[in-house]
């Protein structure tokens, strides 16, 4: 498994409980839902270009 | 009336609620009963404090959700904590007793690392400590449904 596989895997995870136990409707379950994933692999994803850099 | 519909969003609840003054959209707390059985439940086995209340589809992806973090965890070579020694290793059994059931077995299986001795490994150590506190935050959710915290 690759590290970006495990970021994604646990990004999904997450994401679902988040979304579901934040929100009251579905759509609004959804919504968020879909944006802590979005910041869960984009920060993921930012985050190892900044330490890329700084190892440079 | 039903156990699950004793807090459900039936006109019976509803006419209740709107007259207690209760948040619009949640429904009304109800004593009657245990109300705290969903949230037990659903911390003994996930999605079941939910399956409780009748919510079939959100007791379905929380399971999926805790026992997908669950066991990538240990296809990872994770560590399931068994005894604390330091400050680090009582904040890791404490998420892993979230997973109720699932850390109980696995213990009693052998199933997970002792020591880490993969890179993955390490990983996988914290999959199980996390699915542990998503487990909670989804009882915990069942619970504010039972009471009528939340719709």
């Amino acid at each position: 498994m690759t590290h970006f596989t495990a970021v994604v895997l646990f990004a999904l995870f997450a994401s679902t409980v988040f979304g579901i136990t934040q929100r009251e409707t579905p759509r609004q379950m959804i919504r968020y839902g879909i944006y802590c994933f979005v910041l869960f692999v984009g920060s993921a994803i930012l985050l190892s270009w900044v330490m890329y850099f700084i190892a440079r | 009336m039903r156990y699950s519909q004793k807090s459900m969003a039936t006109e019976e609840n509803k006419n209740n609620g709107a007259s207690s003054g209760a948040k619009p959209g949640a429904q009304p707390a109800t004593q009657e009963g245990f109300v705290f059985l969903p949230l037990i439940a659903g911390w003994l086995v996930p999605g079941a404090g939910h399956f409780l209340l009748r919510k079939w589809g959100r007791g379905s992806l929380l399971a999926a959700s805790v026992l997908g973090m669950f066991v990538t965890g240990l296809l990872m070579q994770g560590k399931v904590y068994s005894s604390a020694h330091d400050i680090l290793d009582i904040l890791g059994l404490i998420g892993d007793l979230g997973n109720g059931l699932l850390f109980i077995v696995s213990r009693l299986a052998n199933l997970g690392a002792d020591q880490v001795q993969v890179t993955t490994g390490d990983w996988g150590t914290r999959f199980i400590v996390v699915a542990g506190l998503l487990n909670v935050i989804s009882a915990v959710d069942a619970h504010n449904l039972r009471t009528g915290r939340k719709s």
